[in-house]
């Protein structure tokens, strides 16, 4: 029982969108698509919903083709980034729309649909606001009722299309928990889209990082973030630090860095780049050392500290009040990277090939 | 401290002046452009009496230029309405070649003069016309009958709906509908129950447009009507003829008919603003 996408390609006149994407979700599993704006989310989120065909690829779930098979026919729940209520229904008969579609032979009697709705309304936490109009409501519950129109029909996979992206960041942090309780006491295979890397690792089982139309890694949210699998996946999730670096029998060597806190990589020796999150280098004041301190900045509970060298090497890192305090415009400092990624190759040859799915690294747990 | 008078308290009392007298020159131009002559035919058709208005009005050829013009109302709404829909929905929902050729189609009748269309008709369906002889061997009567009046409305009043639902459909969007969609709506279920009840009031007042338009027309109808007395003379053809033979009485005893059907037009325009506001 799983959905499967293979090859998927979709071009909107000379743009290429989607270029071969290849994923497959597991029955009951929670995936977040996560990318930049324009990366084919919502794009990949229409094709899987039947409200879009890719140009080329398959799509097939538990084994039957989906392509040849119509939005309704799949049964899929829909959650559209503006909710796209029907305005001039209340959340009763919002909500009871799918049922009240089937043809007669399948339809259930308006008890039972009634009943239904009622349970879901329960479900949602929004019993007391069944008669009202959309129109009514705050963002939240109005994401509430999109999600439970959706789920009213049973859905095989439950699809949502930014469901956060309209709300603000305490009522985002609610629903965000919300989602996961619903998720896990209906165990329904969910796909959901977030641009937001803190909503994606929390909530979600996997974590599908996208770009440009392809995936640049699948994996669960602590292998993403410990181990970045390109450039793009690194520099997105923050490593915003990027180092010339030499290697030389596995082991990563620069001037002036204490590189030995990083583990030994299988990488061929030569030029290679350290990527590094502010946050993991620690200035260590040494007399000795080619960096010295040009700027600290406080942002309230960290310190910003910019070290540069002679030889113009500019280094941002972030230490906490306290493990800063002696550090001063001036001291020489020494850099000493607790974790960090490293790429083969020089600065410049780290834009990613074309050919999308030979960079795929499924990483695993 | 003493309260500072404003400088600038003198300034509007010239204002105000100014103020008046453009209000004032507004409220003589409507009543002597719109109101009063309104009230003038009123006034006229019932000047002798009811008794007279009532004869009048029931006059053979008045009651069958009432009927007529029904008729032809009766027979372009609901043209009017399904082909403003598919023709809004076409535009608002697809992108295809013809796409903005097909918007100024649309738009073309509100830029050409009716008479126009009129003498277009009459070129092509007329019996020295394009289309004249074909018609005349199958035995068809177009002009100069109730079809060519039909027909010639539907091109004065064709714009009418389309251009009050396209802008509504457009600015929603389709995800409602591709909702619906996905939760199993078939095509029809969607229309009337996602589609239709979004632009309802658009609908209806686009209706009342083009029916108040239907009933109201003039030019394009008197080329292709033939003005047949008591067989092809619309409401405002008879009160033309009335007017013509010099029966005042009569004459504006029409005109109050149709003067109540756009007083009836008017009131339902204006609900329906209040409605959609
Ligand atoms: N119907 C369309 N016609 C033409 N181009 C389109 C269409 N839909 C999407 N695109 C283009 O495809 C690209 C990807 O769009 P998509 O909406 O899938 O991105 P996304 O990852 O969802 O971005 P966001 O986070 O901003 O929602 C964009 O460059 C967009 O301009
Ligand atoms: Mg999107």
């Amino acid at each position: 029982m799983s959905l499967v996408i293979s090859h998927l390609a979709r071009r909107f006149g000379a743009t290429p969108v989607l270029r071969g994407i290849e994923l497959e979700v597991r029955q009951g599993e929670l995936i977040a698509l996560l990318g930049p704006s324009g990366s084919g989310k919502t794009t990949l989120l229409r094709i899987i919903a039947g409200l879009d065909w890719p140009d080329a690829g398959g799509l097939s779930f538990d084994g039957t083709d989906w392509l040849a098979k119509s939005a309704a026919e799949r049964r899929i729940g829909f959650v559209f980034q503006h909710y796209a209520l029907f305005p001039h229904m209340t959340v009763r008969d919002n909500i009871a729309f799918g049922l009240t579609v089937l043809p007669r032979a399948t339809r259930p009697g308006q008890a039972q649909i009634a009943a239904t709705v009622d349970r879901l309304l329960r479900f949602l936490q929004i019993d007391g606001l069944a008669d009202r109009y959309p129109a009514e409501l705050s963002g939240g519950q109005r994401q509430r009722v999109a999600l439970g129109r959706a789920m009213a029909i049973e859905p095989r996979v439950l699809l949502l299309d930014e469901p956060f992206g309209a709300l603000d960041a305490q009522v985002r942090r609610d629903l965000r928990r919300w989602l996961r309780g619903v998720h896990d006491s209906t165990g329904t295979t969910t796909i959901f889209v977030t641009h937001d890397q803190e909503e994606a690792f929390e909530l979600a089982d996997r974590v599908v990082v996208m770009n440009g139309g392809v995936v640049e890694q699948i994996g669960h949210p602590d292998e993403i973030y410990d181990h970045p699998a390109t450039p793009f996946v690194a520099r997105f999730l923050g490593l915003t630090v990027e180092l010339p670096i030499a290697m030389r029998a596995g082991r990563a060597e620069a001037s002036g860095l204490d590189l030995s806190a990083l583990p030994r990589r299988a990488i061929p020796d030569g030029p290679a780049t350290l990527f590094l999150r502010p946050a993991d280098i620690q200035p260590v004041p040494d007399p000795a050392a080619p960096f010295r301190v040009t700027e600290i900045a406080s942002t309230g509970a960290l310190l910003r500290i910019v070290a540069e060298s002679d030889t113009g090497c500019r280094i941002e890192a972030e230490v906490s009040r306290r493990e800063g305090r002696d550090l001063r415009v001036g001291h020489a400092v020494g850099l000493r990277p607790a974790a960090g990624q490293i790429f083969p190759g020089g600065a410049t040859p780290l834009a990613r090939p074309a050919s999308a799915p030979k960079a795929l690294k499924e990483a695993r747990p | 401290m003493t309260p500072v008078t404003p400088p600038a308290a003198l300034a509007p009392r010239q204002d105000r002046k100014a103020q008046w007298l453009l209000i004032g020159l507004a409220v003589a131009l409507t009543l002597f452009i719109v109101v009063v002559p309104l009230l003038y035919i009123l006034w006229r058709a019932l000047s002798e009496g009811l008794a007279v208005f009532a004869q009048n009005i029931l006059a053979p050829d008045t009651l069958h230029a009432i009927w007529l013009t029904s008729a032809v109302a009766i027979v372009t709404l609901p043209v009017n309405l399904c082909v403003g829909i598919a023709a809004a929905w076409l535009i608002a929902r697809f992108t295809f070649p013809g796409r903005k050729a097909l918007l100024t189609i649309i738009e073309l009748p509100f830029s050409i003069s009716p008479i126009i269309a009129g003498v277009c008709y009459l070129l092509l369906y007329g019996r020295q016309g394009l289309l004249g002889p074909a018609l005349a061997a199958a035995d068809i009567k177009i002009l100069f009958a109730l079809p060519g009046i039909v027909l010639v409305t539907l091109f004065v009043t064709g714009p009418f709906v389309a251009r009050e639902v396209l802008p509504l459909m457009q600015a929603q969007g389709s995800e409602q509908e591709q909702a619906a969609l996905t939760l199993g709506a078939s095509g029809w279920q969607i229309f009337r129950r996602v589609t239709l009840p979004n632009i309802r009031w658009a609908l209806l007042y686009g209706a009342v447009l083009a029916t108040a338009r239907a009933v109201g027309e003039f030019g394009a109808v008197s080329v292709v009507s033939g003005a047949i007395r008591g067989q092809t003379m619309t409401l405002p053809l008879q009160i033309e003829l009335l007017f013509n033979d010099l029966n005042v009485v009569g004459a504006f005893a029409a005109a109050s008919t149709l003067t109540l059907i756009a007083l009836v037009v008017l009131v339902l325009k204006t609900l329906i603003e209040a409605r959609t506001r």
